[in-house]
């Protein structure tokens, strides 16, 4: 049987340009700063499957380790030496005393393996001590910022080099054949949104005010397919 | 005619009659039936000849034959023979598939009763019931109460079922044979066997259109304890007058029938009242616009189909009640549903899909016993006119098509087990027993069910992680009882099995004009127009959960093409069509068209048998081709396509699409396609459909399904109203992390028992695929052959698929990157200071 080979992949990785800085976006729906050796996740939202059977869905209670593993894979692809969590880590402040205990550990073990910074998020405003890893509300690191929130300033001043999580950003596009919905990442060069990293965690369409807001000049975004990502300009999505 | 006639002639029942008890109606209703120059149909007495001997009973009788009575007759003789005591629960519970039918039915019913004079009180209960008219049935209770399958699941549920119930004699199962199979009739045959617990002396009595399957269908109604149910049959009526609409060029393609518009306006015009069928609601809206178009008349034509508002439904159904219109261009919406004698004519517009689905249809025409209905049928393509002459041929013969019921769901098992938590607590020994002895579960597995009880209690999760969120706690002495009266509320805030597709109103200035699946309007694009409730409107903007429309205007209007309003043609018919395909002394007297066409077939190809799988494959304009003449249907079709595609992906083919149709598959592809027997293989439905499953968008609907009737994900949260969007996401992202982490979960397995039917058909697909086996026909032809034409017309017209979504996507972004990647979003390389 004639098995094709394999499609080899030549194209180079999409790079985002952000205040100077080029990074990857990787499929994971993490961001690669290769310069820098640092992996920036965002929204993980820890137990937010404990959190919807606590109020009364029993949802499957597997989305820690299905979260911790695209993590763990992404740092063994990567090998940042440093990672970044955007903040909304844990779903709520409850969370981290909900984890299993092998998921505690698989993350005890994440964190002390690299510099581990936990950006503060509305979710978790006080992230938890003994996990380790250091916590802040925001980090500036060369030309960028990290901070949970885009923070939307009064006209006339742009933010630069800002990336945050929080809107966990989603796209609708259409191609030739059929439709595709998936997180993306949006940027206008100057601040840059993740999608969110949580297995549990839905979106918002980039379409949406809130969003729309943060980029009065238009954006582009980069849209998570099934094995690669997609640079697509703001006039491509449908919603 | 008079009465004593109908009691001399003995029913027509399938088995033996015993000795004849005295059937001897009651002189008040001997008088009724004299006042109003009646005589009682031989069924009727049949029926309460059945009832005094304590014997369930399934009686199949065309609308209109008086079938309705025949059910309540037995019930109305009891109360006037023996009262009751003031406080008496309810003694006789009818359970219909439609609210309206419901309450037409009790009106219908109160007629009598009130005519004869009778003490009996007869009340409806369905979601529409005020909540002061529900608490007032519940302390007071009629003598026959009027329900739905999924209200009945609610009064199951509250902790005075017990004595609500206690004193039932008879369940009236309305409309059997279109509840019996589905997730409602499940929760039907549920509910029963609770009932039967509650009241063991209670009778079941179903009344049922012509079947192809009576055994199982008695089976399904009878409880397992008891003699099977007796089966009594109504005067089968005139029989039905068929034509197929001749004279007309038939096209190529398509299903619209529009072709014979002019046509089908002038049987209106001729044929008095006239109901015309069509398969999708798109069909609907298109044809209806078309007949106002010529209707220089001004008949009063209305539409009718399940995305308008339900008050413009009712106001259509309540016109042609009064005999106020001349026509209704319809959707399945009007299939089932109240009975209008006043119908002269029916139309089906397109391919029928299956004989007794056509018989329903047909029915809705001449309910006047011994007037014969009269229907045309107009095929909208040249394979439809094989699949309507193959219809007539079995409704001549009058052989039935249709599934026997299949074995019941597990999700909506779980929803009724936490129903019953929330009446009582039960042992899972006791419940077991009770579960089983309902027909759709009687061969469910002890595991099995464990697996759906431990769901209910806290998730059936390997990972042990929802100890304190239990919905069921067990007791000391092992019994289970609902966690708390929150659990409970939201379990009756949830019940049913019918799951939406999430639906968008759409409004016109203030005019509401309907609900509209919010997938076609996630495609359109502001300006956009397409039809809608018969007008042209045009998409302004999304609000909400509101698409907000303007006034169309312009040339070109997108047509909405529903999801789901799409059923594939039955095995049975398909089976017919071949037949007659391969024998070419069936031909006679098709339309010249139609004869030529297939000779052209034979001699340029050859002629698809009963017995072998024809692929042929060609050339076109520099893709290569490849047709199959599967015959099983448009979604097993659809699945095939997709497996399909993936493996000649691997084989390296370069697939670049598929169409499908009832009746072929067609793909395209880069290479030809030479292996043949290998890419049909068996196999397919082994690591291709597991790999398939985990990616398709029709999986993951599936899953929704099962996981919102399981309770899962709810439909509504006191005081929250969650958007069927939310709902789709999560059970998405659940399906992916459910599959990786624990996939014989019981949602899991519940889903794919779902999938062999549906929307995937799998069950069919993997039938075809094994009769293929070592049979497969292969010709290679230098051009399209007679045969694959219809199909390859379809393409551009019907959604293509194939390609992975990356490819796609990169492709778009190609086509794209021209346009708006000036620099503009390329940051410079050297930075300014990042200001916070």
């Amino acid at each position: 049987m004639p098995d094709a080979a394999p499609k080899t992949q030549t194209d180079p990785e999409p790079e985002i340009r952000l205040n100077g800085a080029r990074l990857t976006p990787d499929i994971s729906g993490g961001l690669y700063w290769p310069d820098r050796r640092t992996l920036i996740v965002a929204d993980l939202h820890f137990e937010k499957g404990s959190a919807f059977a606590r109020r009364g869905s029993l949802l499957p209670p597997y989305d820690t380790r299905a979260t911790l593993l695209t993590l763990e894979a992404a740092i063994d692809r990567r090998r940042p030496e440093r990672v970044i969590c955007l903040g909304d880590s844990f779903d709520d402040l409850g969370a981290a005393d909900r984890m299993a205990a092998a998921d505690r550990t698989l993350l005890a073990r994440l964190v002390a393996a690299q510099d581990w910074l936990w950006i503060a998020g509305n979710h978790d405003p006080t992230p938890p001590a003994d996990l380790g890893g250091q916590v802040a509300e925001e980090s500036i690191v060369g030309p960028l910022l990290f901070r949970h929130e885009a923070f939307l300033r009064p006209r006339g001043v742009m933010a630069a080099g800002e990336v945050s999580g929080h809107f966990h950003p989603k796209a609708l596009v259409a191609t030739r054949a059929r439709r595709h919905r998936g997180p993306c990442f949006i940027s206008d060069g100057r601040r840059l949104i993740l999608p969110a990293f949580g297995a549990y965690t839905g979106g918002l369409f980039v379409t949406d005010p809130a969003i729309g807001a943060l980029f009065p000049s238009g954006f582009d975004i980069w849209l998570l397919g099934k094995r690669r990502i997609h640079r697509l300009p703001g006039s491509a999505v449908l919603r | 005619m008079t009465l004593s006639d109908h009691i001399a002639r003995p029913g027509a029942s399938a088995e033996p009659l015993a000795p004849p008890t005295s059937p001897a109606l009651p002189p008040v209703i001997i008088d009724w039936f004299a006042r109003r120059g009646w005589g009682a149909h031989a069924h009727q007495i049949e029926m309460l000849a059945q009832a005094r001997r304590g014997r369930d009973t399934l009686l199949i009788a065309p609308t209109g034959g008086g079938k309705t009575l025949g059910g309540f007759l037995p019930s109305l003789v009891d109360l006037l023979e023996h009262p009751r005591p003031p406080a008496a629960g309810i003694h006789t519970l009818y359970i219909s598939p439609l609210k309206a039918l419901a309450v037409d039915i009790d009106r219908n019913l109160q007629k009598p009763i009130q005519e004869m004079g009778l003490a009996v009180t007869s009340e409806t209960r369905t979601g529409d019931t005020p909540q002061s008219k529900r608490t007032r049935q519940v302390s007071a209770p009629p003598d026959i109460l009027l329900t739905t399958p999924e209200s009945l699941a609610v009064l199951i549920s509250y902790q005075d079922a017990a004595r609500f119930f206690r004193d039932l004699r008879c369940i009236i199962v309305d409309e059997t044979h279109a509840l019996a199979g589905t997730k409602r009739g499940d929760q039907l045959a549920l509910c029963m066997a609770r009932l039967q617990r509650l009241a063991p002396a209670c009778r079941r009595v179903g009344l049922s259109a012509t079947v192809a399957h009576e055994a199982a269908l008695l089976d399904w109604l009878s409880h397992p304890d008891r003699a099977s149910a007796a089966l009594v049959r109504g005067d089968p009526g005139a029989r039905a007058q068929i034509e197929i609409l001749s004279g007309v060029d038939l096209p190529w393609a398509g299903h619209y029938g529009l072709h014979a518009a002019e046509r089908v306006y002038q049987e209106i015009v001729a044929g008095g009242v006239t109901i015309v069928f069509v398969n999708t609601r798109a069909q609907a809206e298109v044809l209806f616009q078309t007949l106002w178009r010529l209707n220089d008349d001004n008949l009063p034509i209305a539409l009718h189909h399940g995305s308008l508002a339900l008050e413009q439904r009712r106001k259509v159904e309540a016109a042609m009640a009064r005999g106020d219109l001349r026509g209704v261009v319809a959707t399945s919406s009007l299939d089932l549903g109240i009975d209008w004698a006043a119908v002269d004519l029916v139309i089906q517009i397109g391919a029928p899909k299956g004989v007794s689905r056509l018989l329903q249809r047909i029915g809705r025409a001449g309910h006047r016993l011994n007037t014969p209905s009269r229907a045309i049928l107009v095929p909208g393509n040249r394979f439809e006119v094989m699949e309507c002459r193959a219809a007539i041929a079995a409704v001549e013969a009058m052989e039935l098509d249709g599934d026997p019921p299949r074995p019941g769901a597990y999700d909506i098992l779980a929803q009724h087990i936490l129903g019953l938590a929330c009446s009582a607590p039960f042992t899972a020994d006791a419940l077991y027993a009770e579960i089983t002895s309902a027909a759709p579960y009687a061969a469910l597995d002890r595991r099995d069910f464990d697996d759906v009880l431990s769901y209910v209690e806290d998730g059936g999760y390997a990972l042990r992680a929802y100890d304190k969120f239990k919905r069921l706690f067990r007791k000391q002495n092992g019994e289970y009882e609902v966690a708390g009266p929150r659990v409970a509320h939201r379990h009756r805030m949830n019940i049913g099995s019918i799951v939406e597709e999430p639906m968008l109103k759409v409004r016109l200035g203030r005019a509401f004009l309907g609900e509209i699946e919010e997938y076609f309007i996630n495609g359109l694009e502001p300006g956009d127009s397409f039809i809608f409730g018969g007008r042209l409107v045009r998409f302004k903007e999304l609000r909400e959960m509101t698409a907000i429309v303007t006034p169309g205007g312009g040339d070109a209007p997108k047509i909405p093409a529903y999801m789901g309003s799409r059923m594939p043609f039955t095995t049975y018919l398909a089976d017919r069509v071949r037949t007659m395909l391969a024998s070419p002394t069936a031909w006679e007297g098709l339309p010249d068209q139609v004869t030529e066409w297939l000779r052209l077939q034979q001699w340029r190809s050859v002629m698809p048998g009963p017995d072998r799988l024809l692929v042929e494959t060609f050339p076109r304009r520099g893709k290569e081709y490849l047709v199959a003449y599967c015959f099983a249907g448009r979604n097993a079709h659809q699945t095939l396509g997709m497996l399909l595609t993936r493996r000649m992906e691997r084989m390296g083919y370069g697939p670049l699409g598929f169409v499908a149709s009832d009746y072929v598959i067609a793909v395209w592809s880069a290479k030809p396609v030479t292996q043949i027997e290998a890419l049909f293989d068996e196999d397919m439905m082994g690591d291709d459909l597991e790999a398939w499953m985990a990616e398709s968008s029709l999986m993951r609907r599936t899953f929704r399904n099962a996981a919102i009737v399981a309770g899962l994900i709810e439909r509504r949260i006191p005081g929250r109203e969650k958007t069927g969007k939310q709902v789709t996401f999560s059970a998405d992202l659940i399906y992916n992390v459910l599959r990786q982490h624990q996939p014989d979960h019981i949602l899991l397995r519940a889903t794919r028992r779902d999938a062999a039917s549906g929307m995937t058909d799998i069950g069919r697909l993997a039938d075809t695929l094994k009769q293929a086996s070592g049979r497969i026909l292969h010709r290679r032809l230098d051009r399209v052959s007679p045969l694959a034409v219809p199909i390859l017309l379809e393409i551009g017209k019907e959604s293509v698929y194939g390609s992975a979504v990356d490819d796609l996507l990169d492709e778009t972004a190609e086509d794209l990157i021209e346009e708006a990647m000036h620099g503009l979003n390329d940051g410079p390389l050297h930075g300014e200071l990042p200001i916070g």
